[in-house]
């Protein structure tokens, strides 16, 4: 519609204005944020020199730090004790984990461009410290292709998008499926590797994602466990939550670890990697619980009578009514338990059962003669690894809120 | 949770009513806790016949419609309901939603679906239809309630006169013999009252069984077959249209009347 045809019509209400637009220079900007008083003049100028100090120290101490304990122990870092010539299992786990983490970046709808963005930008620096490193070139090559597989898969699953049901029994699969390739079988070309040779980043992520994937649907259960009609259940969803919620992660740990052995018989022995998912999977199950119930109990009454009144069984209405809506609600404050399950997967290397994750990797990796004092420059590396993933879950947790805003109430 | 009702083949048992009404209620008595909300209910309700149920708020008269698809459990009196006698039993209870649609005030669209994934949910989990088919009513029925070209939108993104529709339509798909209406206008904006009265008016014409909770007089004076006047958990008067507003027996339905009327 443009103004000039309407504009010889008697008595037309004001055509509709853009907003006034605020402009100040720099120099009044300045003025008004930073030096308004002479106080904030006076804060300004002190916290700005301390800020320019601090940022000088840094960098001369990265510059000068010694970072060969890094380089030279990547390989340690990165998948502890596994033999080089096996090597190949732990790619192609990555590799099948990059595929998935970028289908699913892709398929949650939303943009999630930066998050795929940042997760093969963190591997391709992995990939240029390796250059650095003994592990070589095809390491660093492998690393580089998996941020690019990444990526690749990404744009595919933007054209053809896959459903989150399939996406989240693939994930259930992918757990087992990573076990066996890194575990092996024995009596087939798969060579065992035992557990006490895994390490570094890869236990870190192994007990990870096996502790996100698995504690998901056992808390979903106990959530709807809880809030049962039949009391044995609900009675026993509680009391399960309650203890748990009441001992620390690391009581849990140690529980796992050197007491279960002591009553299982003699010949049933479980694995120490096992162990300790099953730990952190019982442990952040009961938390996913908790937040999956405060979902359950914002659903409004009017969904589950519609959903009576239209003539669904009790367990079509949760699967197809109850849930859907109640686990939209709480993907930020189960992303939120998923980020402190990630950083809690250092305790089992306090636990014991010789479970060296990064942290773990770290302090063997301080004992050598070599890398005495190397404090500063292991954990800061560490720092940075855990920073990363963090911040990409974070990410994706904010990206995941922005894209539910469609659809829903 | 509790088992789905899997034995179709044997089914609820059929109790006959000799008169051939649809829903029998005989002295349906409810209390939620101490406050006895429905006294003694007695209705019979004739195939194709169209009620609209009013009174003032707290009357028990949403309370009632609620308890013929169970939403609410009578504790006294028997319901039957198409032959069925409304139980404890589960598969009676599914067997008798089967028959019964329902629209709230409040719509209660599923809102993580679409107005067509909203209609053909009941149809493809309960009734098993393939879901094209399923798909292929639905826009029928969205047609019919005047509202295909929204059929991909979510519930949020649609007015709260086009919500009510949907909510019809959803209500439809299950091909009810039954449409229980439970102050399907009260939550809308006047102008939009009237394009959910239409659709009513239209499901009347076809000979649809209908049972609304409204305080639409217009759509009551033309529409109605018979009007239930309810007060303090009692049916205190009822009658077609013409009685009610011409000749009122009860004081109560009089002084009501003329409170809403003007």
């Amino acid at each position: 519609m443009s103004g000039g045809e309407l504009a010889d019509l008697p008595r037309m209400p004001p055509a509709p204005e853009p907003p006034p637009i605020r402009k100040i220079g720099w120099q009044a900007w300045l003025r008004q944020n930073l030096f308004n008083s002479w106080l904030s003049g006076l804060l300004t100028v002190v916290v700005g020199v301390a800020l320019v100090c601090l940022a000088i120290l840094s960098i001369q101490w990265v510059i000068n730090a010694r970072w060969e304990v890094v380089t030279q122990n990547l390989r340690l870092f990165l998948m502890g004790q596994y033999p080089i010539e096996h090597a190949w299992r732990v790619w192609l786990t990555l590799a099948i984990l990059s595929v998935l983490a970028g289908v699913t970046a892709a398929s949650s709808g939303g943009p999630t461009r930066a998050l795929a963005t940042w997760l093969a930008a963190g591997q391709a620096m992995l990939g240029l410290l390796m250059l650095a490193s003994p592990m070589g070139v095809v390491a660093a090559l492998a690393t580089i292709a998996n941020g690019v597989a990444l990526w690749i898969a990404f744009l595919l699953a933007l054209r053809r998008p896959i459903a989150g049901r399939t996406l989240g029994i693939v994930w259930l699969v992918y757990v087992p499926v990573a076990l066996i390739l890194l575990h092996g079988l024995g009596g087939t070309p798969l060579e065992v590797v035992p557990a006490r040779f895994w390490g570094g980043l890869l236990l870190t992520f192994l007990l990870s994602i096996s502790g996100i994937v698995l504690s998901f649907p056992v808390g979903v259960l106990l959530a709807l466990g809880r809030r049962s009609d039949m009391r044995l259940i609900s009675g026993m969803s509680t009391a399960f939550i309650e203890i748990v919620r009441g001992v620390p992660l690391i009581t849990i740990l140690f529980m796992a670890s050197i007491l279960l052995p002591l009553f299982l018989p003699g010949d049933l022995r479980i694995d120490a990697v096992l162990r300790a998912i099953g730990g952190i999977t019982i442990f952040s199950a009961a938390y996913v619980a908790e937040n999956v119930r405060g979902g359950l109990q914002a659903i409004p009454s009017g969904q589950i009578e519609a959903a009576n009144a239209i003539g669904l069984n009790a367990f079509q209405r949760n699967v197809h009514i109850v849930l859907p809506q109640a686990l939209r609600s709480v993907i930020p404050a189960n992303v939120g338990l998923f980020i402190s399950l990630l950083k809690d997967t250092t305790l089992v290397f306090i636990a014991g059962g010789g479970l060296l994750e990064l942290l773990g990797v770290g302090r063997s990796v301080l004992a050598q003669p070599a890398f005495l004092g190397a404090h500063l420059e292991v954990y800061v590396f560490i720092s940075v690894v855990f920073f990363v993933l963090c911040y990409a879950m974070s990410q994706a947790s904010y990206r995941l809120e922005a894209a539910m805003g469609v659809g829903t109430r | 949770m509790t088992q789905p009702a899997t034995d179709k083949a044997e089914g609820p048992e059929r109790v006959g009513t000799d008169t051939g009404d649809i829903i029998v209620c005989r002295d349906v008595h409810k209390w939620f806790g101490q406050l006895h909300v429905l006294r003694g209910i007695d209705m019979n309700v004739k195939p194709g016949e169209v009620l609209v149920i009013f009174g003032p708020s707290g009357s028990g008269k949403s309370t009632f419609i609620r308890t013929i698809n169970r939403l609410e459990e009578h504790q006294r009196g028997d319901i039957i309901v198409d032959g069925i006698e409304l139980t404890n039993d589960i598969r009676n209870i599914a067997a008798i939603r089967r028959e019964i649609g329902m629209v709230f005030q409040s719509f209660n669209l599923f809102p993580h679906l679409t107005a067509l994934q909203n209609v053909t949910l009941g149809p493809v989990k309960v009734r098993r239809t393939p879901r094209q088919e399923a798909e292929e009513r639905a826009m029928e029925l969205l047609r019919r309630v005047g509202i295909p070209e929204q059929a991909h939108k979510y519930p949020a993104q649609l007015s709260g006169g086009q919500q009510q529709r949907v909510a019809i339509a959803r209500a439809l798909a299950m091909k009810p013999k039954i449409m229980l209406f439970d102050e399907p206008t009260s939550a809308l904006d006047p102008e939009m009252i009237n394009e959910v009265l239409d659709v009513m008016r239209g499901l009347a014409e076809s000979g649809m069984t209908m049972l609304c909770v409204t305080h639409e007089m217009g759509f009551a004076r033309a529409v109605a077959d018979r009007m239930v006047f309810f007060d303090e958990g009692l049916v205190v008067e009822q009658g077609p249209p013409s009685q009610i507003f011409g000749d009122p027996q009860q004081e109560r339905t009089k002084q009501f009347l003329s409170q809403i009327l003007h």
